[in-house]
């Protein structure tokens, strides 16, 4: 986490925006909203946190020193293909748009395998995704949605 | 007997199996009924918020208008399910010019969302509306010298909602107490896991998940219970892994409440879903049934 | 006689014009019926402006004069007492306020001068009906009511008192004294708080102006300013203070040891007690919460009477001088003041609600008050600063900030907490070689020679981290952690998260004020501000007065402050009650209730309503009448009326049925 995020509210003050669009910093809120408890003037970090987020995607930043985009990317991809998130085939997604740092680091890959297997052998990983009834409902509004917006 | 438009949410059918089995398996002997959503899709989640967070209000909102259609209060086991929906709920009601697009987009599925749909987790009704009276009532086997460390994760109790202590709740604790079961004294109780971010940034949730087990451990509690599927995961399949790195040997299991409170109501293992659970509770389940018959 | 009518429209700057057209509602005013001139002008109130109206009513031969300007609160009497050196009775003018009811409310420049056009007319219409009416002077009482023994109280009465004036000094404990009393040094001067405030303890307790009435509660408050009648429950103290002597034997003997709030719960005292060992009047008291006797009485059972009678078996004998009284009641005592100062100070803000920091959860977290008592040497600890498990500490954190700036308990800066951790900094620095930690959000040390004790403390070696700490916690995560408090923190400086362990944590508490202010303003019938203190007249102009003429506030009940600002806001308190004694009288609103005897039925529903008093019951004739004297034209009984006996002067159902005709045309 590149900075605290005391110090991203003063880098939007003092007018920073690339340095904190590009700044991996709000990505890696866990959203346990217990700044956003505890703050008192009532500043909401975790929202800013997730705001942020949506700007830097919005704006086409490229976020470096974490794949948790890369993460949240592939569980979107799975709701707009199956409108619901099968974790095997969200999994296999987000594996395969991190590749690069995989081959970099093959160890940790086969690392993750153990866990994939305990919840594969405790019927908690099916391996074929199911597409939910309501997805293709889903994805029609998501397109109605963005032509009201104006968005592509 | 109590209605429900009950909204599982996706980890109930992979990760989370446990919890939606124990969840609808509890829900007769309890008079009620969580009566599941035709059709509905995924809530959207943090990820979905973090990278279109308007689009991932209306990704919430087809089920928050399919919920209204019942006329039930809408049920979710899942805490960051209720978080998502609560929130989107919240956003709607208060900004209308978002509620209008919103409905603009939903109409092409023939949907609409009125605002007055009441978002709660399945704690909030055994808790509140069940209330622990009443399944203390009916629990047929007391968990009888179990120890539990109750852990709420975040979602549940933040942002506040409710009447629930952000930093120090109780109603996790009243519920395990009212099955017979010991609630230990759990400090971290409502501290972050690492939710969503174990998968991408496993450095930096493990020693989170590794200080919630130390902590319980170091409390007497021989397993843990909780209400949040994404926890429970976290928790459960991770185990063994900070048992690797920090050179630790927990071997505590981690139950859906909803687990649980079917044990004391006389359910049967399977029907729970009790084998779900990685690290296996069926030492401790002997041990405590040992324990109780006088052996 | 004709109506000669003056009507003039202010700008008050830009304040009424930058919204009014003042022109325009000038020209609307001279098409009113029975104006002779109307005109506008920058500055009514000013010199300028007054002379307009009195030029105007020596040459034009006005009867009657309009001033559409701010609110009547503002000038009603600048302006009367201009129309009343120009030679006109005072009453016959009024004002219509076009500025708090119009220019301030709106940015609509139409509506606005629309309805100051409205308010004019019905001023004027209303004027016409005026009746002269001449205004009544009260002798005022000259003594003052002190409520609250602290030190603002005891500087207050002091000063009256040497003044040749009564004061009556109401204390609800047993002492005077206050929360100076707990304090142990005080800053920026590091006097002994004892030392600087028992000398002035004592001169209250012995000064023959000062009736000192302590453990005693305002029970209720009749009348006004210059006549004020105020009932004060002395409560039974179970002990005759006529004979007592403070010699402190019952204490001793008494076996029902209680927590101490003087000792802010850290050391016990007994149910028969003296507040602390300096304490004015140097008497006891027994506590009927914890006496074993009073509560068996209660029962009819005689359970103890150890402090009366002693201990026959050990040869201890009881109470010398047979002061001890079990049979005493409360005593409801009447007082006549002419001035009330309300001195009733603060208290501790308690920290327990914010569950991150851990007070009343993990050992050594203590509230400032609390660690104020442990490093006075009169203290439970007697001076030493030591841990529950009576270790010395090695390292000290204070953390800033606690229940103040914080929207969640109170928005507002405390005033004094920098500057009393600082002090604290310096006494731990004496007292021990522990290290100290300072965590704060800002420093402030704004007055005078506070920067300077802020440069001591740092050259002493206290250690600042400019970051409010997230939370206190006991559970470790490295091994120099382990049996310790760890502060985690953000040190904004630096830009990193910390975590720094030590032995004890101390909260520096904010100032609240006290839970039961409430039922006092209620009391006094005086207002409080947002934040719950006692409000002023006016924040810059009027910081000692009320809005209830008569009462006056000093001290932390109004805000939190230090003891220099307090001392000075006595002195000021004391300055404005004898300044109102000295001129001996003051003068009575002259519109007051008049009852047409012809329609009275003697039903007496107004005397029942009357909140002054102010009506009798003539027996013979079978009607009431208003005492003039006592009444304050309030309009109780006008309302109340079922027979619409009662009128109001300068408020009769003509004028206003005018007024509202005017305002509706």
């Amino acid at each position: 986490m590149e900075y605290p995020p005391r110090k991203i509210i003063a880098m939007i003050r003092a007018g920073m925006r690339e340095e904190v669009l590009s700044s991996n910093s709000m990505w890696y809120c866990l959203s346990c909203y217990l700044c956003t408890c505890r703050c008192p003037r009532g500043v909401k970090p975790t929202e800013l946190a997730h705001a942020l987020e949506s700007l830097a995607v919005r704006n086409g930043y490229r976020v470096s020193g974490t794949s948790t985009p890369a993460m949240y990317n592939s569980f979107v991809s799975s709701i707009k293909r199956y409108g619901r998130v099968p974790e095997f085939s969200m999994m296999v997604r987000y594996y395969l748009s991190i590749v690069p740092a995989l081959l970099a680091h093959p160890l940790s890959t086969i690392k993750m395998l153990p866990v994939g297997i305990k919840l594969w052998r405790h019927k908690r990983l099916s391996l074929m995704p199911v597409k939910a009834k309501g997805a293709d409902e889903l994805t029609a509004i998501l397109r109605k949605f963005r032509e009201i917006r104006g968005v592509s | 007997m109590k209605y429900y438009a009950y909204y599982p949410g996706c980890s109930a059918e992979s990760t989370g199996l446990g919890y939606g089995m124990s969840a609808q398996a509890i829900a007769a002997p309890l008079d009620i009924e969580l009566a599941e959503i035709e059709d509905w899709t995924c809530c959207g989640s943090t990820p979905y918020g973090s990278l279109d967070e308007e689009e991932a209000v209306v990704v919430a909102a087809r089920n928050l208008a399919l919920a209204e259609k019942t006329g039930l209060d809408m049920v979710t086991p899942c805490s960051s399910c209720y978080v998502t929906l609560s929130k989107a709920n919240m956003n709607l009601k208060e900004h209308p010019g978002l509620l209008a697009q919103v409905n603009e987009a939903l109409a092409v599925a023939n949907l609409k969302y009125e605002g007055g749909v009441r978002v709660r987790h399945i704690v909030d009704v055994l808790v509140n509306d069940v209330t622990t009276d009443v399944i203390a009532s009916k629990v047929r086997d007391r968990l009888e010298g179990l120890k539990v460390a109750p852990y709420y994760g975040c979602q549940l109790v933040r942002p506040q909602y409710d009447s629930e202590d952000t930093e120090f709740p109780g109603s996790l604790d009243r519920l395990v107490n009212c099955l017979g079961a010991e609630a230990v004294d759990f400090p971290l109780k409502a501290r972050c896991c690492g939710g969503s971010l174990t998968l991408s940034e496993e450095e930096s949730t493990l020693p989170l998940i590794h200080k919630l087990l130390k902590s319980a451990a170091e409390h007497g509690a021989r397993c843990i219970a909780t209400p949040c599927p994404l926890c429970q995961t976290n928790l459960d399949a991770y185990q063994g892994k900070v048992n690797g790195k920090f050179g630790t040997r927990y071997n505590l299991p981690v139950f859906f409440i909803t687990q649980l409170i079917g044990l004391a109501l006389g359910l049967d293992d399977r029907a729970l879903g009790l084998n779900t659970l990685i690290v296996s509770p069926a030492q401790v389940l002997k041990q405590m049934r040992e324990v109780k018959s006088g052996a | 006689m004709e109506p000669r009518i003056g009507v003039y429209i202010c700008h008050c700057g830009s304040n009424i014009a930058g919204t009014v057209d003042c022109e325009d509602v000038a020209g609307f005013a001279r098409t009113l019926e029975g104006v002779a001139v109307a005109r506008d002008y920058r500055f009514m109130c000013s010199d300028p402006g007054q002379e307009l109206i009195k030029n105007d009513i020596k040459e034009q031969g006005l009867n009657r004069v309009v001033v559409a300007s701010c609110s009547p609160t503002m000038h009603e009497p600048t302006f009367r007492r201009a129309i009343q050196d120009a030679g006109l009775n005072p009453y016959f003018f009024e004002m219509a306020n076009i500025r708090e009811h119009c220019s301030w409310v709106t940015e609509d420049r139409e509506k606005a001068t629309e309805k100051a056009k409205a308010l004019v007319s019905a001023a004027v219409s209303r004027v016409y009906y005026h009746q002269p009416l001449e205004a009544r002077e009260v002798a005022i009482n000259p003594n003052t009511l002190v409520v609250g023994g602290g030190i603002a109280g005891i500087q207050a009465a002091l000063k009256i008192a040497d003044s040749g004036n009564k004061v009556y000094l109401v204390e609800r404990n047993p002492s005077v004294g206050g929360h100076m009393a707990q304090l142990d040094k005080t800053f920026p001067t590091l006097d002994c708080s004892a030392c600087i405030l028992t000398p002035k303890m004592t001169l209250v307790g012995s000064h023959p102006n000062i009736e000192l009435l302590t453990y005693s509660e305002i029970e209720e408050v009749g009348g006004y300013i210059g006549n004020f009648k105020v009932k004060i429950r002395k409560k039974a103290k179970y002990v005759d203070w006529s004979k007592c002597t403070g010699c402190g034997r019952c204490m001793e003997i008494c076996p029902t040891a209680v927590p101490d709030d003087f000792e802010e719960g850290l050391g016990k005292r007994k149910a028969i007690y003296k507040q602390f060992a300096q304490a004015v009047p140097n008497k006891a008291v027994i506590d009927p919460k914890f006496c074993r006797h009073l509560k068996g009485l209660a029962e009819g059972k005689d359970v103890c009477r150890l402090c009366e009678i002693g201990i026959e078996k050990k040869g201890i004998p009881g109470c010398e001088v047979g002061a001890i009284d079990f049979d005493q009641q409360d005593e409801v005592i009447e007082v006549e003041v002419g001035a009330i100062i309300i001195t009733t100070g603060f208290q501790v803000f308690d920290p327990t609600p914010i569950y991150q920091y851990g007070y009343g959860r993990l050992d050594n977290v203590m509230t400032s008050m609390e660690f104020e008592r442990m490093v006075n040497s009169a203290g439970p600890t007697g001076g030493h600063i030591v841990l529950k498990d009576g270790s010395e500490p090695e390292s000290i954190a204070l953390i800033h900030c606690v229940g103040s700036r914080d929207e969640k308990y109170h928005e507002y800066c405390s005033r004094v907490c920098c500057m009393y951790s600082m002090k604290f900094a310096h006494l731990i620095k004496e007292h021990t070689s522990a290290d100290v930690y300072e965590f704060y959000i800002d420093i402030r040390s704004f007055g005078k020679g506070y920067e300077e004790f802020y440069n001591r403390i740092l050259n002493e070696g206290t250690v600042f981290f400019r970051g409010k700490p997230a939370e206190i916690t006991n559970v470790a995560e490295t091994p120099e952690e382990e049996g310790k408090l760890i502060i985690q923190f953000e040190d904004t400086l630096v830009g990193r998260q910390r975590r720094v362990p030590v032995d004890m944590v101390v909260l520096s508490c904010g100032l609240e004020p006290q839970s039961d202010a409430g039922v006092v303003a209620r009391m006094f019938n005086i207002s409080r501000s947002a934040d719950g203190f006692f409000l002023e007249k006016h924040p810059k102009l009027d910081p000692v007065a009320t809005m209830t003429d008569g009462i006056f506030v000093a001290g932390c009940c109004q805000g939190p402050k230090d003891i220099p600002d307090t001392v000075a806001q006595a002195s000021a308190a004391a300055a404005e009650a004898l300044s109102m004694i000295s001129r001996g009288k003051v003068e009575i609103e002259a519109a007051t209730a008049v009852i047409n005897e012809q329609l009275c039925t003697g039903c007496q529903l107004c005397l029942a309503n009357c909140p002054y008093s102010a009506i009798s019951f003539d027996e013979e004739k079978g009607v009431c009448r208003v005492n003039e004297a006592l009444c304050k034209g309030c309009g109780v009984c006008v309302g109340g009326c079922p027979s619409d006996a009662v009128s109001l002067s300068h408020f009769t159902n003509e004028q206003i049925l005018a007024q509202m005709e005017g305002a509706l045309q």
